[in-house]
């Protein structure tokens, strides 16, 4: 198990294999499909501190707001990550990112840019949003609210042994590539 | 207000509890893993997770799914007495987070913010003879919604002719294509036949079933059983990172059709398989 804090060096984000196993801590946030288009499209700043050698996390929490109107997160789990395939690299390379944490991993394009700009792409458990949620210790900030709903908006959160399996690394390799080719082989043999 | 009530707690049941024969399947599933692998440490996250939020009342996914209610009630009864309990209960829900607002205008894409929209809650009434009623609560999330898939027989493209063996190649090929999506290990509901719509609503009923209940049909309860062992040969396991296990169950049932049409629809739950069902009787309600 590899103990990882954020601010995290391209140095060390090179060193993760696929298959490394890491608890993940310090301040993330989360973006799915319309912050994805919005970086894409519009480069804001507002968020570029927050993503500097940090990682972004698809997902779209379920929330809480106590009666002195401080947020905290109830339920957490990733979604899926795909769906950012057209826009996840220029993120990462945009926003100095060093890596993105989702489910069911990514495609060519993202997997060129975690070898270019130094990033690797962990999976978390999906499904697993309590535990998760109780990884997150702060919610610190939240942007767009307003504009995309709870589930699509940024939310800045420190986490603490966040769990995650590195499953696409900076230099190419993917064991979602992996498991796709021996499956295939298998489904043929069955069908 | 009573049913509202009920039904109120059916939902929190639903998003934080996960059914016992859904825990046990997880359960054998993390015993034939081996030590150190990614699979076995995928189950116990898992595992401890179902724990937490059965303790903490919170939901066991984020993603806590579209809402699919089937009701059966007596006659005399009128659908909008329920109608009426289930909405207001979805938005109480969501207010104390059982729920995440999940309904969103499929034109302004704006999210209503308590799962209130039109067809949201989707709600199926029939009527029976009984003198009780059931409501059957399903939460269906949207990772493991978009993978599902309809096929017609014959499929050149995987040489699928218009028989079992068709079928049979077609479930294989769905599931190959939702690796790494859907949360694996997942449960497959299969509906053979119908038309267009009625093949996925029957493949969706299954997943009313417990898992381990065969099809009363002895050729589709075979079908289930080969297909349950052959799917789980794929090496796909947990998440997609490889393991013994891919799919916790397959449930197939099949209806008539059209002779020109032959459809098979896929439907596909992640492990966090969450349905409910509750029974009113006089005033006892029993929760399963």
């Amino acid at each position: 198990m590899i103990k990882l804090n954020i601010p995290i060096s391209e140095e060390d984000i090179r060193k993760l294999r696929v298959g490394d196993e890491v608890l993940l801590s310090g301040i993330i946030v989360t973006a799915r499909d319309q912050a994805h288009k919005l970086m894409v499209e519009q480069k804001p700043d507002f968020i570029r501190d927050f993503l500097k050698e940090s990682v972004i996390y698809h997902c779209g929490p379920v929330v809480r707001k106590d009666k002195h109107g401080t947020w905290s997160f109830v339920s957490a789990g990733p979604t899926t990550s795909i769906r950012e395939e057209p826009y996840q690299a220029d993120v990462i390379c945009e926003y100095n990112l060093r890596g993105v944490i989702g489910k069911g991993g990514m495609g060519e394009k993202t997997s060129q840019g975690l070898q270019k700009c130094g990033a690797v792409y962990f999976h978390a458990v999906g499904g697993a949003g309590t535990l998760i949620a109780n990884a997150v210790k702060k919610v610190i900030n939240v942007f767009n609210m307003d504009e995309f709903g709870s589930p699509e908006a940024f939310w800045v959160i420190e986490v603490k042994d966040f769990p995650l399996i590195v499953t696409m690394d900076s230099h190419g390799a993917s064991l979602h590539k992996e498991i796709l080719e021996k499956s295939k082989k298998i489904a043929k043999e069955i069908s | 207000m009573e049913l509202t009530q009920s039904i109120l707690e059916l939902i929190r049941k639903a998003s934080t509890d996960l059914s016992q024969d859904v825990e046990n399947a997880i359960l054998n599933a993390f015993n034939k893993e081996k030590k150190g692998t990614p699979a076995k440490s995928v189950f116990n996250t898992i595992i401890e997770n179902i724990r937490m939020a059965r303790e903490q009342s919170t939901p066991m996914c984020q993603d806590t799914g579209s809402l699919i209610f089937y009701i059966d009630f007596p006659v005399g009864e009128t659908e909008k007495f329920y109608t009426e309990a289930i909405r207001e209960a979805t938005k109480e829900a969501t207010n104390l987070q059982y729920l995440r607002p999940n309904a969103v205008d499929s034109i302004t894409s704006k999210n209503s913010g308590n799962n209130i929209g039109i067809n949201a809650p989707y709600i199926h009434f029939h009527q029976w003879n009984k003198d009780e009623v059931r409501i059957q609560l399903m939460l269906k999330g949207g990772g493991s919604e978009n993978v599902g898939t309809q096929y017609k027989l014959p499929n050149p493209a995987l040489k699928a002719g218009r028989d079992i063996a068709g079928v049979r190649k077609e479930i294989i090929d769905a599931v190959l294509n939702a690796q790494g999506l859907g949360c694996a290990p997942g449960i497959i509901g299969v509906g053979i036949g119908g038309d267009r719509v009625t093949s996925y609503i029957l493949s969706k009923e299954q997943f009313f079933r417990k898992i381990g209940q065969r099809n009363p049909d002895k050729l589709l309860a075979d079908l289930e059983i080969e297909l349950y062992n052959d799917l789980n040969k794929l090496g796909i396991g947990p998440m997609g990172f490889g393991g013994k296990t891919t799919v916790l169950d397959v449930f197939i049932d099949a209806q008539a059709r059209h002779p020109a049409s032959f459809f098979v629809a896929i439907s596909y739950t992640c492990w966090a398989f969450r349905r409910k069902s509750m029974t009113i009787k006089k005033e006892e309600v029993i929760y399963d």
